[in-house]
C-alpha cells in the first residue's frame, strides 16, 4: 500500500524529473564507458612494440622515420618505412631537448629499437626524415606493423624560435 | 625602433589595466563615483593603446622587419600583402596580441553602453574584462612578445631577446621563414579571428554574470542585457567553426572536414556550453527557474573559451594546430584554475538568493524540454572532455597511456545529436508550464506523418541504411514541424488581422524576432545535419594509378586523366598541377585540377584536391603523385562525398537565423520610448 502511494508521489512530483534527468545521465554514462571500451587503444612506443604481445589487437605506435628506410609504390600505392623508438612520455622528451632533437637522436643511433611499417595509400606530403609518425594498427604475425592509419608531425617545420638561416 | 614602441604601447596598456581594476574596486567598495569613472576612461584607454602596439606589428610584418624574431617566423618576402598582414594571427605571441585587441574593443564598446539603470554592475564589468584583459597583456609581455628580436653573438650562436644582450650584433635575416602553407588560405584568413571574436565576446556576458553575483542582483537583469552579446558570440564561434571545417576540406586533402582532433574539440567545448546557455536563459526569463545553473553555464563557458585559447596555442595535446611547446601552459592553468575557483565561490555565497521561483511542473512543458536539451548538450560535452583527458587519466591509473580516436566521438556522441534533433521536432509544439502528449500530438501528426511518407520515399529509392533512415528521418520531421509553425502563425494573423499571407509571414517573423530566428536557426542546423549525415554514412573513395588517357570510376562518376603540368610561380612555389576529365553517368561533366604545390622556402609540399561540388555531391580528387618529366602515369585518390554542400548552406542560413534573432526590436524600443514621456512605466516591463 505504502508502495503504490509512495511511487505516485514519486511520479506526479519534482521525482519524474529526477527520474528523467538520472535516465538521460545513465544513457550519457552508457554511452561514454561503451564507446571508450570499444575504441581504446593503446599509445606505446616503438620499444613497448618489440616487449609487448599486442595479439594483433589495433594500436597506436608513435615513432621517428628513417629516411633511408622509405620506400614508395606508387603503382601499388604501398608505403613501407622504418621507425626508431623515442620516448613516449611528454617531459621525458622535454628533458631530452624537445621533439626535434628526440627525433634527431633516434634516427642516428642504430641501437634504438627499430619496427618495420607498412602502409598501403597515398606518400603523406610531410613523410620525410625524422618526422614524428604515430600510427594505428597492428603487428603482423611476421614482425611488421601494418598501419591503417598514419599522422606525421615535423617540429622542425612549425614553429620554429629561430629561423633556419640563422642556425646555419 | 617600432618595435620598441610597440612592446612599450603594450606595458602601458598593462598598467592602465592594472590602475583600471585597482580604481574600478576602490569605487565600487566607497560608491565614489569619480573612481568608477576612472576606471572607464582607463578601459577606454586600452583600446587605442592596443590598436598602436597591434598595428606596430603590423608594420613589422608588411615591411620586412625580419630583425624581429615573430616576422622571420611566420612571413618571407615572397608572401602577398594581404597574409603579411593576417600573419598577424598566423603565429602564437602575434595571435595573443589580436586576442587583447579584440578584448579591449570588446571592452571599450561595454563601457560606451548607457550604464543609467545598472550603474552597480559597471565597476564589476570593468574588474572582470579587465582582469582578463591584462592576463593576456602579461602573457605576451612576460612570456610570448612578438616583439623579440634577433641578435648574434661572436660565436655565432643566434639569440632571440627584446634587448641587446652585452657582447652580440643586430641579426637581420634576409628572408623570413614564411607562414605554414596549409595556412595560406582564404579560410585561414578568417576562421582565427572569427573564433577569436565568439571566444571574447563570451567574455561579456560572464563579466555582467559576475558583476550580479557581487552585487547580489538575483533577477534576470544580466541576461536581459547580454542577450545580444551572447548571440553575437554565438554566432562568431559557430562562424569560426564553419570555417574551419571548409578550410580542412579545401586544403587538408584528406576528404573530410572534422577530425575529431584535440583542438577542434577544444574550440567546440565552449560552442556546447554556450548554446546550452542560449537556450537555458529563456528559462529564467520566462519561469524565472535554473538561475544557479545559468551561472554555472556561462562560467564553464567562459573557462573554456581560456581553455580553448590555450588549446590552440600552446601544443599541449598532439594535433595538426599544434604550435610548437612554450612556457604558457602552467599559467594558462594556473589562470583557468583561479577564475573557476573564484567564480564559483562567488556564485555559493549567491546560491540561495538564486533559487528558482517555483518548479517545473510538467515533463513535455517547454522549459523541461530546454532542460533535456541542456542535459545533451552538457553530455556531449562530457564525452568531449573524457575523449580529450582520456589517455592522461589511463595513463595515471594504468601507467599505460591508451587514445580514443573518432570512431569513439562519432559512437559516443552521435545519439546525443539524435536526441538534440528529437527536442528541436518537438519543443516549438509545446507549452511553457503545461504541456502534454496529448498538446503535442494534436499538432504534431501532420508533419509526422508527411515525414514518414519522406522516409518511405527513401527506402524505395534504395537508401537502407538504418542509422541514415534515423537521421533523414529526424531531419525531416524538424523542418516540417518549424515550417508548419510559420505556417500556423502566419495562418492566424490572417485570419485575426486579415492580412495577406505573406505580409502576416514577414509580421510574425519580425514581431518575434527571437522565437522566429532561433526556428531559422534550428534549419539552418538540420540543413547542415543533412550534409553531415550523408558524408559521414554514404562517403565511398577509391585510389588508383593511372596512364594519360586512362579513366577510373568511383560511383556514377568517370574521371579520365588527360594530363599533367609542371610549373614555378613568382611567389616561390613548385606546382604540378593535372587536368582530369569526369563524366557523371557517361555525360562529360567538366574538367579538374587536383594541384600539388611545393613551397620552396619552407621545403613542404601541399596538396590541394580538385572539387566538382553540386547539391547532390561532391567528386573529390587528390593528386597523389606522378611520373617525373614524362608525366605519364599519375596517382589520384578520389572521394565521392553525398551531400556535402547542405553543411555549407546550412550554415548560411544560421548566420540569417541569427541576425534575425539579434536585430535590435526597433519598432518596440521607439513605442516604448513614446510611452515613456508620458506615462510611468515600471521597471521590469
Amino acid at each position: 500500500m505504502t508502495g503504490s502511494i509512495n511511487l505516485r508521489n514519486v511520479f506526479s512530483g519534482r521525482g519524474k524529473f529526477l527520474i528523467g534527468g538520472l535516465l538521460i545521465i545513465a544513457a550519457v554514462v552508457y554511452l561514454i564507458v561503451s564507446s571508450t571500451q570499444a575504441n581504446a587503444q593503446y599509445f606505446l612506443t616503438v620499444e613497448e612494440m618489440a616487449s609487448k604481445a599486442t595479439d594483433g589487437r589495433d594500436v597506436r605506435v608513435s615513432g621517428a622515420v628513417v629516411g633511408d628506410s622509405i620506400l614508395y609504390d606508387p603503382q601499388a600505392l604501398t608505403l613501407s618505412f622504418t621507425v626508431a623508438d623515442v620516448p613516449g612520455d611528454n617531459k621525458v622528451i622535454e628533458a631530452q631537448g624537445g621533439l626535434a632533437a628526440v627525433l634527431h637522436a633516434a634516427v642516428s643511433d642504430p641501437s634504438r629499437p627499430r619496427m618495420k611499417v607498412v602502409y598501403s595509400g597515398p606518400k603523406p606530403d610531410l613523410l620525410r626524415d625524422e618526422a614524428q609518425a604515430i600510427m594505428t594498427g597492428h603487428m603482423g604475425t611476421d614482425g611488421v606493423f601494418y598501419a591503417d592509419e598514419l599522422l606525421l608531425k615535423c617540429p622542425t617545420k612549425y614553429e620554429e624560435a629561430v629561423p633556419s638561416q640563422v642556425t646555419k | 625602433m617600432i618595435a620598441n614602441f610597440g612592446y612599450g604601447s603594450l606595458i602601458v596598456t598593462f598598467l592602465v589595466s592594472l590602475y583600471g581594476i585597482g580604481a574600478a574596486i576602490y569605487g565600487a567598495r566607497r560608491d565614489a563615483a569619480s573612481w568608477v569613472n576612472s576606471a572607464r576612461n582607463a578601459m577606454l584607454l586600452t583600446f587605442p593603446l592596443v590598436t598602436l602596439s597591434a598595428l606596430s606589428i603590423v608594420y613589422l610584418l608588411v615591411n620586412g622587419h625580419y630583425e624581429v624574431a615573430y616576422v622571420a617566423q611566420v612571413t618571407s618576402n615572397s608572401m602577398p600583402l594581404y597574409l603579411k598582414v593576417t600573419a598577424l594571427w598566423g603565429g602564437q605571441a602575434g595571435s595573443l596580441v589580436f586576442w587583447c585587441w579584440l578584448m579591449s574593443a570588446f571592452a571599450s564598446a561595454v563601457a560606451l553602453r548607457k550604464w543609467d539603470r545598472d550603474r552597480e554592475f559597471l565597476p564589476w564589468v570593468i574588474v572582470v574584462c579587465s582582469i582578463t584583459l591584462a592576463f593576456f597583456l602579461g602573457l605576451v609581455i612576460f612570456i610570448e612578445n612578438p616583439f623579440v628580436r634577433l641578435w648574434q653573438s661572436f660565436s655565432g650562436e643566434p639569440i632571440a631577446r627584446m634587448f641587446q644582450p652585452a657582447g652580440t650584433l643586430p641579426y637581420v635575416p634576409s628572408d623570413g621563414n614564411g607562414l605554414n602553407p596549409l595556412l595560406r588560405h582564404p579560410g585561414m584568413v578568417l576562421h582565427p579571428p572569427m573564433l577569436y571574436l565568439g571566444f571574447v565576446s563570451f567574455v561579456i556576458p560572464y563579466a555582467f554574470a559576475i558583476a550580479a553575483l557581487i552585487t547580489g542582483r538575483s533577477d534576470d537583469r544580466w541576461i536581459r542585457i547580454t542577450r545580444r552579446w551572447t548571440l553575437v558570440a554565438w554566432l562568431f564561434l559557430s562562424m569560426g567553426l564553419v570555417l574551419g571545417m571548409r578550410w580542412a576540406y579545401d586544403v587538408l586533402g584528406w576528404g573530410g572536414y572534422w577530425a575529431w582532433d584535440p583542438v577542434e574539440i577544444a574550440a567546440l567545448m565552449p560552442w556546447l556550453t554556450g548554446t546550452a546557455f542560449l537556450h537555458s536563459v529563456m528559462i529564467q526569463e520566462k519561469r524565472g527557474l535554473l538561475k544557479q545553473w545559468n551561472m554555472v553555464l556561462i562560467i564553464f563557458t567562459y573557462d573554456l573559451v581560456i581553455f580553448g585559447t590555450f588549446l590552440t596555442r600552446s601544443g599541449v595535446l598532439s594535433s595538426v594546430h599544434a604550435f610548437a611547446q612554450s612556457a604558457i601552459g602552467p599559467v594558462f592553468f594556473a589562470f583557468i584554475g583561479l577564475t573557476l575557483i573564484t567564480s564559483l565561490a562567488f556564485l555559493m555565497r549567491r546560491w540561495n538568493e538564486l533559487a528558482g521561483e517555483g518548479h517545473m511542473t510538467s515533463l513535455l512543458s517547454r522549459e523541461a524540454l530546454f532542460l533535456d536539451n541542456n542535459l545533451l548538450f552538457m553530455g556531449i560535452l562530457v564525452v568531449c572532455f573524457w575523449g580529450v583527458i582520456f589517455p592522461l587519466i589511463s595513463e595515471l591509473v594504468t601507467g599505460q597511456k591508451v587514445t580514443v580516436g573518432p570512431p569513439f566521438y562519432k559512437r559516443a556522441t552521435g545519439p546525443l545529436f539524435a536526441g538534440l534533433l528529437f527536442l528541436m521536432a518537438i519543443s516549438p509544439l509545446s507549452a511553457w508550464r503545461h504541456s502534454n502528449t496529448k498538446t503535442i500530438q494534436r499538432v504534431i501528426w501532420k508533419p509526422f506523418i508527411v515525414s514518414l511518407v519522406l522516409v518511405v520515399v527513401l527506402l524505395v529509392a534504395g537508401v537502407s541504411q538504418p542509422f541514415s533512415l534515423l537521421g533523414f528521418w529526424l531531419v525531416a520531421l524538424v523542418i516540417l514541424v518549424t515550417l508548419y509553425e510559420f505556417w500556423r502563425g502566419a495562418v492566424a494573423r490572417h485570419r485575426a488581422q486579415g492580412e495577406s499571407l505573406p505580409v502576416a509571414l514577414w509580421r510574425l517573423a519580425s514581431r518575434n524576432r527571437r522565437r522566429y530566428g532561433g526556428y531559422i536557426v534550428h534549419l539552418g542546423m538540420v540543413v547542415m545535419a543533412v550534409g553531415i549525415i550523408g558524408i559521414e554514412i554514404f562517403q565511398t573513395q577509391t585510389q588508383a594509378t593511372l596512364q594519360q588517357g586512362e579513366s577510373l570510376s568511383l560511383g556514377a562518376y568517370t574521371m579520365r586523366y588527360d594530363n599533367l603540368a609542371i610549373f614555378d610561380t613568382p611567389d616561390g612555389r613548385n606546382v604540378a598541377r593535372a587536368v582530369v576529365t569526369i563524366s557523371k553517368n557517361g555525360k562529360i561533366v567538366g574538367d579538374l585540377h587536383p594541384r600539388r604545390d611545393y613551397y620552396y622556402e619552407s621545403q613542404q609540399p601541399m596538396t590541394i584536391p580538385g572539387v566538382r561540388s553540386t547539391w547532390e555531391d561532391d567528386f573529390y580528387v587528390v593528386l597523389v603523385d606522378w611520373q617525373p618529366v614524362t608525366t605519364q602515369s599519375a596517382t589520384f585518390k578520389v572521394y565521392h562525398n553525398p551531400l556535402i554542400n547542405w553543411l555549407w548552406m546550412g550554415s548560411l542560413i544560421f548566420i540569417l537565423g541569427t541576425l534575425v534573432a539579434a536585430w535590435p526590436e526597433r519598432e518596440n524600443e521607439l513605442a516604448t520610448e513614446k510611452v515613456k514621456s508620458t506615462t510611468f512605466i515600471p521597471a521590469s516591463v
